[in-house]
């Protein structure tokens, strides 16, 4: 990609295998202090290498990636971490709760119930700074996105589109259903890993009151 | 460190931000780089009042800013002309001078370029945040309280009287970047280059593209010839990491410039902008005209080793 970008094709689809891969890949290329590297940027399917060209050559960068590719061993990768999400779900915290069920003709509960029973691969961080693109959302919940994008989705905000869910990890215009509010915070620049989620996360919603939302919030 | 308030912002104009060269490392979390739109002119402004070359800088845009110096400071303008004045007096862009207490600079409006750089000798304390300075204006942090400035601000300047002496420095009038309104940029083809049409391809190369109003930090809007994409392709794809320079064609066909702002997207990029040249997409302002011209890999590090030679010997590039 351009001369300082290499894009490592893995696949051609969203599928947990490939992205299983790129996640290989990745963490083998940062286990190792590559001079020349200067951005690893997992996709869905792909991994960008950003690298300085005045420090280490396209050809050299091209064999250091074969030779950690050799070497990865999808087995021996650290386990995903599992993390639990709360969610205050409709009312003021998700305002198209209503909406999603009228439209999936069903009640705010079974949308509820089907959005915290999956468990959720985190695909990629990107997009806007801890911003998880999450998957899949079972067939069944699947619903567009709403006509008229918002001007100001609130921080924390979680929300389907089609076949994914994601949350708003600062306050920003957004076109998805929001269904829900968390109190986590996703993004939080003092803190290293100033992301909340990182790729490969498997994440599963549950359910809290708005009481507990607002107790939790400082 | 020995911080002193030294500037106060009377207006902030169009759009005025802390930067420095960027942050990096962070790219797998979504954060981008940010940083100096022109990291030319602001590694230039540093070496004239004799900072290192990445500390943070003021970046502003086209027109409205004024300053008043609270103390003796030295300082130094680079990158677009914005016709600048101290006490209502042109003042000479890429030197150092010493400013002295109410000293009002301003930036009256651009002549040639779209931003400038403010490099103050000591350089501007603000947190570090993810090994930074540089704002993040999407996400609200870095810089001046994660946001651009705003009329009453401070900024404190680390021991500013140390550099006072350095004052006099300038660059040598044969590498003063001229700024053109119609940018020749030139491009390394893909990585989707092959889902356009050959038409498509030629389009991008034969066309003489204005800048919409649509330009900003994050990107650079197009007007002109659409690119033809090929038939069985769908309008997006499948999201990826992506670079600043990156010349992206959504589903209308009229390319945006990606600049540093984000690390990840979904549509095709059918080229992108080689990092020798990266430093103009900061002095395009809407209404210029930009054209792309195709080069192979190769050329495209070719040309950034002599800019590297040039700008890694700052030194010899200045008169002092």
């Amino acid at each position: 990609m351009g001369d300082r970008g290499l894009l490592v094709e893995l696949g051609d689809e969203i599928s947990r295998q490939i992205n299983q891969k790129v996640r290989a890949l990745f963490i083998g290329l940062a286990g190792h202090d590559f001079k020349g590297i200067k951005e690893l940027i997992p996709g869905y399917r792909s991994l960008m290498v950003v690298y300085d060209p005045l420090v280490s050559s396209l050809r050299s960068l091209k064999f250091q990636i074969m030779d950690i590719w050799d070497t990865v061993d999808e087995a021996q990768l650290p386990s995903p971490r599992i993390v639990e999400i709360p969610v205050a779900y409709g009312d003021e915290f998700g305002p198209d709760l209503e909406w999603v069920a009228h439209y999936l003709k069903m009640t705010p509960e079974a949308v509820i119930r089907l959005h915290t029973e999956p468990t959720y691969q985190v695909y990629m961080i990107g997009f806007m700074p801890g911003y998880p693109y999450m998957g899949e959302v079972v067939d069944s919940l699947v619903t567009p996105r709403r006509e008229t994008p918002r001007t100001h989705v609130i921080q924390g905000s979680v929300g389907i589109a089609q076949k994914q869910t994601g949350i708003y990890p600062v306050t920003s215009p957004g076109g998805w259903q929001i269904i829900g509010r968390t109190p986590i915070r996703l993004f939080d620049p003092q803190k290293n890993p100033p992301s909340f989620l990182e790729m490969g996360d498997r994440v599963k919603f549950y359910t809290i009151t708005a009481e507990e939302m607002q107790r939790w919030l400082p | 460190m020995a911080a002193v308030k030294s500037i106060e912002v009377l207006s902030p104009g169009l759009q005025t931000t802390i930067q420095d060269l960027g942050r990096f490392g962070y790219g797998h979390y979504g954060v981008p780089s940010s940083g100096a739109l022109d990291s030319f002119s602001l590694r230039i402004a540093n070496r004239l009042v004799d900072n290192s070359e990445n500390v943070a800088c003021l970046e502003t845009t086209l027109m409205g800013l004024r300053l008043k110096v609270l103390t003796d400071v030295c300082v130094a303008v680079t990158g677009a002309d914005l016709q600048l004045q101290v006490n209502k007096q042109a003042l000479k862009m890429w030197c150092s001078h010493v400013l002295k207490k109410g000293d009002i600079l301003s930036f009256i409006g651009p002549r040639s370029g779209c931003r400038a750089y403010i490099a103050f000798g000591g350089g501007i304390i603000t947190p570090f945040v993810l090994g930074s300075q540089s704002t993040n204006l999407f996400s609200g942090f870095g810089g001046f309280e994660g946001r651009s400035l705003q009329k009453g601000d401070t900024l404190s300047i680390d021991s500013p009287q140390a550099k006072l002496p350095m004052a006099g420095r300038s660059l040598k009038s044969q590498w003063i970047p001229k700024y053109p309104s119609v940018f020749t940029l030139r491009v390394v083809w893909g990585p989707q280059e092959n889902d356009f049409t050959k038409k498509g391809k030629r389009t991008l190369t034969h066309t003489l593209y204005r800048v919409s109003s649509q330009a900003d930090r994050t990107g650079i809007r197009l007007e002109g010839a659409e690119i033809q994409r090929k038939k069985n392709t769908a309008e997006s794809i499948i999201s990826e990491g992506l670079i600043s320079g990156s010349i992206q064609v959504p589903g209308d066909g009229k390319p945006i410039i990606i600049l540093g702002e984000t690390v990840s997207g979904g549509y095709r990029k059918i080229a992108a902008i080689i990092t020798a040249d990266l430093h103009l997409l900061g002095q395009i302002k809407p209404g210029d005209e930009v054209q792309f011209a195709a080069i192979s890999l190769e050329e495209a590090h070719r040309a950034l080793d002599e800019t590297g030679h040039k700008v890694n010997n700052l030194s010899a590039l200045l008169n002092s």
